[in-house]
């Protein structure tokens, strides 16, 4: 009982503080909606992606293949159905974990660098299909958008086509800005603790055996293959509702959702927030999104506003030095940023939390509480 | 929970957390319906929204399209010499900011990708107030950006972005487009190549793989066609791959003796590069000299491809050594900020900001519904195109189109092409209805 009550406490202090971004948030400039919806739906991503690479033990680097998919499937249903964003999401997660079951079927004969590799080749091969082979689906490169001359079934059968294109909305409720964060939000509370509730079961423990030895699981006579396709599948329909909400709060589908570049970007966040926790994986994606968001956003005239309190000499010369760092050059401070914690960090974000909270507490923290905060390892 | 142990203090703890929660959704959607118009400027200023390429295959164009923003910022404030204001015939502006706000400004990287690109819009939009975004330098990118203004009120003046479809197709209301389209190229190439060449020719196609690619090609092949020259083939290749050798092999024994490059930016250069040292213009085909075209290109084109480009032909919306006073004036001004001549990039993108400026004191609103109508069916002059229209029927802006060659012997690394032909606005006027598509309503609420 006393486990269950702790995660109680820890899921509403999650909600709390996902729920309230739009408060602490405010100070670092990125308290509007399509940042915070962007750290939500990355959030459940890169849940989903620890749930087959932090618990289950595989590396796939393929995962933004699911994304895209959801993605399309959430277009088409707003296209050819309504622009409720319910069935969208369903058909997004539905369809993203048919297509799970299909490529980890084949990925899952092998592990170890052998089934990254071949993920990644499943995941270059839909790209390409996306981008060129497929485009009456996918309309290519320019990406799957709405058009006024859409059908919408459904929608038509009630109301008469307006005039624009109507805004995708949630029960008659219109899905934009604050309302598409706070949609986001709920759901990833709610992936959250439905992650949890895996990691605390029967079949949570059954992942962490089969990554800490699987040759000893089928030794001791476990078939294994069943879990590691059920988490691939789980992992995989995590990313296809994340795809489905990056439509419903943007109704638009490119193919550079799946490119490889993408897949990797959800390993970044996985390690840089902490592999094989809960909190860690949202951690990560929030602050790569908080990167791409807002360092890439400055320039040198706001650098000079920034160190104007120096004299002028000295401003120009810090404006010079960081200069290389912003704008354009996020991705410089990101590849910093990935290495001090890489080498000082191993578990990520999360190692740092709990180092500076023993340091508080100034004792070793309990056998039983390492081993609750990190339950993959 | 423990509810047994529950007393009065944890009572009134947890049920002011729960209010403060509940309560608090409230105070983020009660203000946004204060406004009369999407971001409508209350203080001393008023935000523009660059949205450019800072990185990906575009990105030379964006940083210089990125340079003449700051610069048309500083111009609109009544700082520096002014530039094209002085020459700028039809204008409003009085050099005081946009309707007496100070224009400031806040910039995006597109990455040359949608996504990034809508990211970045919104977020100048919905953190920084933008009450209008410009920029592009990719036509997916273009009208991925254009929807999103729509969507969310604001107007957008697109950048570079040659698609047909920008104004065709895809076209919105709130959407402005300066820079030519692919039709106005193929209209105004086509005579060009059949003096130069022939009009028996067989020509290939490579294309770079989304809306622009696809429209030039089919532009170009219309065009070309209609004088007798034959397509032996269209080949798609991905938007930012570095070789181009796997495309071009095949090129000499498909029985063509045109190759047309419907890249650009960094793709062209690269591509353009690999055909010559293929020594494909050294070569003979059907008993005539192997030929390259590149329908659009631009002098940041020209100068990665050093020498590969001379004697290349193609299309441009403008060039700096343009004989008139616009020109002259912005490529002066542009030149003592910078060091070196503008881009057409460049002049597309100062361009669309003046003229955004000049429809905001014309309608006397920021109010995307009154800008919309300052600028529809506007007619200007002094601008470095010659007379223009923002033709009412799909916001598109009619005026002269260039064709250009790469010179054969440069004076310096800035002079590099030469204006063959300057082809007059009614040869590469078109019926707004062929392209199909729909304005729709003007939208001005976030």
């Amino acid at each position: 009982m006393a486990i269950l009550r702790n995660d109680l406490v820890r899921l509403a202090l999650f909600a709390l503080v996902i729920l309230t971004m739009p408060i602490w948030l405010a100070p670092i400039g990125a308290a509007y909606p399509d940042l915070m919806q962007k750290i939500a739906i990355y959030g459940i991503f890169a849940i989903g992606f620890n749930i087959l690479f932090g618990m289950t033990g595989y590396l796939s680097f393929g995962h933004a293949a699911f994304l895209g998919v959801g993605s399309y499937a959430a277009v088409w249903s707003f296209k050819l159905l309504t622009m409720s964003v319910i069935p969208a999401v369903l058909f997004a997660v539905v369809v993203a974990g048919l297509f799970a079951a299909v490529i980890g079927f084949v990925s899952l004969r092998r592990s170890g660098i052998y089934f990254s590799i071949l993920t990644l080749a499943f995941a270059q091969m839909s790209y390409n299909l996306a981008y060129s082979v497929l485009t009456p689906i996918t309309n290519g490169e320019t990406g799957l958008q709405l058009a006024l001359g859409d059908p919408r079934i459904l929608d038509r059968a009630f109301t008469d086509a307006g005039s624009g294109i109507p805004p995708p909305n949630l029960l008659g409720e219109e899905l934009s800005g604050l309302s598409g964060f706070f949609f986001c939000a709920a759901l990833l509370i709610l992936c959250f603790y439905l992650a949890m509730r895996i990691d605390r079961s029967p079949f949570g423990m059954m992942l962490k055996a089969i990554k800490s030895n699987q040759t000893r699981m089928a030794y001791t006579g476990f078939n294994t293959r069943p879990y590691t396709l059920a988490a691939f599948i789980i992992s995989g329909m995590y990313a296809g509702l994340a795809g489905g909400l990056l439509a419903a709060t943007d109704p638009l589908a490119g193919a550079e959702r799946m490119q490889w570049t993408a897949s990797g970007e959800v390993v970044l966040m996985t390690i840089l927030g902490g592999v094989g926790t809960l909190v860690g994986p949202v951690v990560g994606a929030g602050v790569i999104k908080y990167f791409e968001n807002i360092f890439s956003a400055f320039h040198e005239a706001k650098l000079h506003e920034a160190f104007s309190f120096l004299p002028d000499g000295l401003e120009n010369f810090f404006v010079t030095i960081t200069a290389p760092f912003v704008g354009e050059g996020w991705h410089l401070t990101l590849g910093v940023v990935f290495m001090l914690i890489v080498i000082f960090l191993p578990g990520g974000l999360m190692e740092g939390v709990r180092k500076i909270r023993n340091a508080f507490t100034r004792k070793p923290a309990s056998r039983e509480e390492t081993g609750r905060l990190a339950p993959a390892e | 929970m423990n509810f047994d142990k529950m007393n009065r203090r944890i009572f009134l703890r947890s049920s002011v957390l729960a209010g403060a929660g509940l309560a608090m959704p409230t105070i983020f959607t009660s203000r946004a319906w204060s406004q009369e118009f999407c971001n409508a400027p209350t203080g001393s200023s008023v935000v523009l929204g660059f949205n450019v390429p800072q990185t990906g295959p575009y990105a030379e164009e964006g940083k210089d399209q990125l340079k003449a923003y700051q610069l048309a910022v500083k111009h609109l404030n009544g700082e520096g010499d002014a530039g094209m204001l002085n020459t700028f015939k039809g204008s409003a502006l009085k050099g005081n900011g946009i309707l007496g706000k100070k224009v400031e400004y806040v910039t995006g990287d597109t990455q040359t990708k949608s996504d990034a690109a809508r990211a970045s819009a919104t977020r100048m939009i919905e953190r920084d107030k933008a009450i209008m975004v410009s920029g592009g330098s990719s036509s997916g990118v273009a009208v991925a950006v254009q929807s999103l203004c729509q969507d969310m009120g604001v107007i957008f003046m697109s950048g570079l972005t040659h698609s047909n479809d920008t104004t065709g197709k895809d076209k919105k209301a709130n959407g402005f487009r300066h820079f030519f389209n692919a039709y106005m190229s193929g209209q105004a190439i086509a005579p060009v190549l059949a003096d130069a060449y022939g009009k028996d020719r067989r020509a290939y196609h490579l294309t770079a793989d989304y809306t622009w690619g696809w429209t030039q090609e089919e532009s170009i092949k219309n065009a070309t066609e209609a004088l007798g020259w034959e397509t032996v083939a269209a080949v798609r290749t991905p938007l930012g791959a570095a070789d181009f050798s796997q495309y071009i092999t095949p090129v000499l024994n498909s029985g063509a003796d045109v190759l047309i490059l419907n890249h650009y930016g960094n793709d062209m250069v690269n591509s353009l590069r690999q055909a010559v040292q293929f020594g494909m213009r050294d070569k003979q085909a059907n008993g005539k000299n192997f030929e390259i075209v590149v329908p659009l290109f631009s002098e940041l084109m020209a100068q990665g491809a050093g020498d590969a480009i001379k004697g290349i032909y193609g299309t441009a919306n403008w060039d700096w050594q343009l004989d008139n006073d616009g020109t002259k004036a912005f490529t002066k001004s542009f030149g003592e900020e910078y060091g070196t001549p503008p881009s057409q990039a460049a002049q597309t993108g100062y361009v669309q900001a003046l003229l955004y400026a000049n429809a905001c004191e014309m309608a006397g609103t920021f109010n995307p519904e009154g800008v919309v109508k300052a600028l529809e069916g506007f007619e200007f002059d002094g601008l470095g195109n010659g007379p223009t229209l923002y033709r009412a029927a799909d916001h598109q802006c009619f005026k002269p189109v260039l064709v250009v060659q790469g010179k054969e012997s440069p004076r310096d690394k800035y002079d590099l092409l030469q204006v063959v032909k300057e082809v007059p606005t009614d040869v590469v006027t078109y019926d707004p209805s062929i392209f199909g598509g729909e304005l729709g309503p003007v939208s001005s609420k976030c």
